[in-house]
């Protein structure tokens, strides 16, 4: 047993600060805030540190329910650095914005989350899943509708919920169908009775299973949920939402297609083959005629978690390590792209979110233009962005295991979406400045700009050894 | 890696040098690009005279195992030495002939044709065949940039269809080598050179390939994004558009498409064969009518790039030396023409054929270098354009004497349009006053126009120099291709054989 509490570390001292925090705010209110957050952002980095040791390499914990391995840790790495960022910005946007101010419940719930998340990524069971999925849900809830007299935001909470809600209970179901046929809810006695022949109720159980993890990675067909929230949510929590629970989400889809139904692989593949053409298509369709950024970055990031699932498509160690890299680079563009959103703010402070209002940009502010075109090339996976390198990964894993006609349809679909990531561009640098601009005047988020603009532009290519090495090695743990 | 990095040298002084553009003042970054070009033209004039002709195959090979994937390869042979020498040589060109005509964010415009000319270099010098991708790909960008920035007033429209239509072509492309990468289990283009893929693959592969390089050719019908392109693009837009990066298309059936898949290339030669037909006598005919001068030259610049395919894949040593050449001379005249184009439109603002008349009277020296740049796209011997398009034809005429005969009528509708066009603009009455009040060329303009000239002269009396550093690498190239060489219909064919019979024994 003190095996396993040393490997669940990084769990313990997020929670534990969590709850600490929030009894420093039940009595230090609205004051507090600003120490909360940066004793939040100590403790992620805490359990950062966590990582090392049994934490990512310990194995098997709680006999079977928890895994601590490379895979779980480098998502983990992932998710934490995403929830940091997501609570720096915090406190300048409310601050700025008029309506509500931040309260410290803001960090306390991100904290909560990322337990949800972690426990998500390290799941070994399925009651450890839906314990760390409806964790991070129930959290990402409270935050989608923070700015309460927002009526957009508490659209976007109420709307998250109930299709959530949905969502969790079509998980549920799926989980009780496999739990009912195989007698187990360990990842490796399922894994077992999906190889000890077919059954019509694991498959169905499988077919539930993934359509819930849809939801919650949105991915066509269970995408339309994520557009609204992204738009109402106030900004900072929707680069929450666009990158951390996306990772969470992600690898918990892959471990639970490998570890658990990697015997049945022939099975989920036709689902994520749908679901990442479907995808890839929709996501590039629908954004075409988006005048709202947050509403585009939000299609682009249903394109993109198409892009995800080709590599788990591949159903092989390489197509797994092709969507950690893949993630990792993703995690970047988002943060980064949002984070250029956060600056798009008129004169007298207040945000403002339509395309239009970008024009011009690269004349009054041509280094945060420079930033946001990197970002939109790399999502659009435009050589030498970095984008294209994740891109060429996970292609690279299909075409490996055979697939080439699923790489063909994917690659020239994002011929596609390459437009609506044109006119971005185009906004910026070709039209003439249409309203004036805010100076920008953070340093920590023009900071946070550009060492994502860094990572993913061409000198991202020297990252690319380790993190092909790191990638590897995590993927190596699944198989 | 062994001595000088030269390439790596070459592709970072126009790096370096577009980033210190951004920082500087529109002046000084005029000086800074004309400076970093000309430093290039320097470096790659001493890189011609280092390379070792008839030495090994790949030269100035530097390999740096540095992105996991794939690797800091570059190494150039007599191909990609003639390709580059091209680039850096019309570089400062470009930058000259934007000296006055760019008056808005000079910093951005010299930033985007430095890193355009890193990627041009960058794609002719790549060994890896990711690395020649994103060097190949990369090249949208900043040209997406530049047309759409500094173009004209149809400029959005030109510059989404431009970057949209050759990363269509491109993509299929893509997926063909992540295939190849995997069956060979190297991205090595040297030993995928030498690499035999299974030939029900070549013809999927090829066609892959062809999708990209005939777009980028562009080929008809694949062409249609270059008229728009061109007459949007500011003028150093067009020469480096029609200039350098036209011949990327020509380049890539020269790397790839020819020597990694010879039986597809025999097959499907036919497909090369009708289309480059069809954009020789079609897009004459369409340059004909036009009235906007650069219209006109970009339907011409497809007419010629057909002569350069049809040349390819002749399979042998003519045609492939001939399409070489046109694309060097076409490189060099149609940028010398646009620059033409460019120096009456800073003048009068428009590009319409019939607002201009009688330039002789006034602009002497500019009737002059017109007519001698005319002259060399027409094929005139003695100019760069005659050398190509003979030994082209010729290759080809081994093969296909019907293509060539369709081939050939190009010259004379070549002739027709431009001669049709000299007249309109240099010659007849000088009738109208604003043409009447344009003053001769300046010293900047005869600065930009004259080395071209010297060079297009030179590879029409001399060619040997330019043939020279190929010769070994056509060889290779003929060995390798050798075995799926079509049976050309011009070749004397043996007759039936009829065994004279003898006189006395057929009443037996």
């Amino acid at each position: 047993m003190n095996a396993s509490l040393l490997m669940i570390l990084p769990e313990e001292v997020l929670t534990l600060g969590a709850l600490v925090l929030m009894l420093v705010a039940a009595w230090g209110g609205q004051a507090s805030t600003k120490a909360i957050s940066w004793t939040s952002i100590a403790i992620l980095i805490g359990a950062g540190i966590a990582l090392i040791g049994p934490a990512s390499s310990g194995g098997e914990a709680f006999y079977g329910l928890y895994r601590a391995d490379a895979f779980g840790a480098f998502a983990k790495v992932l998710i934490y650095i995403a929830a940091a960022v997501a609570i720096i910005v915090a406190p300048r946007f409310f601050e700025q914005t008029s309506g509500d101010d931040l309260r410290p419940e803001y960090p306390v719930l991100i904290l909560l989350s990322a337990v949800g998340m972690g426990m998500m990524v390290s799941a070994g069971d399925l009651l450890t899943l839906y314990v760390g999925l409806e964790l991070q849900s129930l959290a990402a809830y409270v935050l989608a509708s923070f700015m309460r007299r927002d009526t957009r935001s508490a659209e976007a909470g109420l709307k998250y919920f109930v299709l959530g809600a949905l969502a969790s209970g079509i998980l549920l179901y799926g989980i009780s169908l496999v739990y009912g046929f195989s007698g187990t809810t360990l990842f490796t006695s399922i894994a077992t009775a999906y190889g000890a022949g077919h059954s019509m109720g694991l498959t169905f159980g499988l077919v539930f299973v993934f359509a819930g993890l849809a939801f919650k990675i949105s991915a066509v067909p269970f995408h339309m949920w994520t557009p609204d929230v992204y738009e109402g949510a106030p900004t900072p929590v929707t680069i929450f939402f666009a990158s951390a629970p996306k990772v969470a989400a992600m690898a918990l889809a892959v471990r639970v297609a490998i570890e658990a139904m990697g015997p049945a692989t022939d099975q989920w593949r036709q689902i994520v083959i749908f679901a990442s053409l479907a995808s890839i298509i929709f996501g590039a369709v629908a954004a075409i005629g988006q005048t709202n950024i947050k509403r585009l970055l939000a299609y682009s990031s249903i394109n993109n978690v198409g892009f995800l699932l080709v590599g788990l498509a591949a159903g092989t160690a390489q197509g797994v390590a092709s969507v950690l890299f893949y993630l990792t680079v993703y995690v970047a563009m988002t943060l980064g792209s949002f984070l250029v959103v956060l600056q798009m703010r008129d004169v007298s402070g207040e945000p403002v979110e339509t395309i239009a209002s970008l024009s011009g940009l690269s004349q009054r502010r041509p280094g945060l233009a420079l930033a946001m075109m990197i970002f939109m090339l790399s999502l659009a996976g435009i050589p030498p962005m970095l984008g294209f390198n994740a891109k060429l990964a996970v292609f690279q894993a299909a075409v490996d295991a055979g697939f080439i006609s699923l790489a063909v349809v994917g690659f020239v679909a994002s011929v596609i979406g390459t437009y609506y990531y044109l006119r971005v561009v185009k906004v910026m640098y070709f039209d003439e400045p249409a309203s004036a601009f805010q100076r920008g005047n953070s340093i920590v988020e023009g900071g946070l700009i550009t060492v994502a603009a860094v990572f993913v532009s061409p000198v991202g290519w020297l990252l690319l050894t380790p993190l092909g090495v790191w990638t590897a090695t995590a993927a190596r743990a699944l198989f | 890696m062994t001595g000088f990095p030269i390439l790596t040298v070459m592709l970072a002084v126009p790096a370096i040098a577009a980033v210190a553009c951004i920082f500087a003042s529109a002046n000084a970054a005029r000086w800074i690009a004309l400076l970093a070009t000309l430093v290039d033209l320097v470096l790659g004039i001493w890189l011609w005279a280092q390379f070792d002709i008839g030495g090994p195959q790949w030269q100035f090979v530097e390999h740096v195992p540095l992105f996991g994937k794939f690797g800091w390869a570059l190494g150039i042979d007599g191909f990609a030495l003639m390709l580059i020498m091209l680039s850096v040589f019309l570089m400062p060109i470009c930058i000259g002939a934007s000296w006055i005509a760019i008056e808005k964010r000079v910093q951005e415009y010299m930033a985007a044709f430095l890193v355009t000319e890193v990627l041009m270099i960058g794609t002719f010098a790549a060994q890896d065949l990711f690395l020649f991708y994103i060097f190949f790909e990369a090249g949208l960008i900043p040209m997406y940039l530049i047309i759409g920035i500094w173009g004209g007033v149809n400029r959005i429209y030109a510059s989404y269809k431009f970057f949209l239509y050759t990363l269509l072509g491109s993509v299929l492309m893509f997926i063909a080598m992540l295939w190849m990468a995997q069956f060979a289990g190297t991205t090595d283009i040297p030993t995928l050179l030498n690499t035999d893929f299974p030939v029900h693959a070549q013809i999927w592969l090829w066609l892959a390939f062809f999708a990209s390089f005939a777009v980028k050719m562009p080929m008809w019908p694949f062409h249609t994004w270059l008229p728009d392109a061109h007459v949007q693009a500011p003028t150093a837009g067009s020469v480096i558009l029609a200039g350098v990066l036209l011949k990327l298309g020509g380049y890539g059936f020269l790397r790839f498409s020819l020597p990694m898949f010879p039986e597809a290339s025999a097959q499907l030669g036919w497909l090369v064969f009708g289309l480059s037909a069809v954009a020789v006598i079609y897009t004459s005919l369409v340059a004909l009518v036009q009235s906007d001068m650069k219209k006109l030259i970009a339907y011409s610049s497809v007419a010629h790039m057909a002569i350069v395919t049809i040349g390819l894949f002749a399979f042998n040593r003519q045609g492939i030396e001939g399409a070489m050449i046109v694309m060097l001379s076409h490189g060099l005249v149609s940028a010398a023409l646009f620059l033409c184009v460019g120096v009456i439109y800073d003048r009068l603002h428009t590009r319409e054929i019939s607002r201009y008349g009688g330039l002789a009277i006034n602009m002497p020296k500019y009737a002059i270098l017109f007519m001698l740049f005319t002259m060399a796209s027409v094929g005139l011997p003695g100019t760069s354009g005659f050398v190509g398009e003979f030994l082209s034809l010729a290759g080809t005429y081994q093969v296909s004497t019907t293509i060539t005969l369709l081939c050939t009528t190009g010259i004379i509708l070549g002739a027709a349009y431009m001669l049709y066009l000299y007249r309109r603009v240099v010659f007849g009455d000088l009738t109208k006053d604003d043409v009447r009040a344009m003053p001769d060329l300046s010293f900047r303009e005869v600065a930009l126009l004259a080395p071209i000239a010297a060079v297009v002269l030179w590879m029409g009396v001399y060619p040997e120099s330019f043939l020279a550093p190929m010769r070994a690498d056509v060889g290779t190239l003929e060995a390798r291709i050798a075995r799926a060489a079509p049976a050309g219909d011009s070749l004397p064919t043996p007759g039936k054989h009829v065994t004279p019979v003898a006189h006395g024994e057929a009443h037996q």
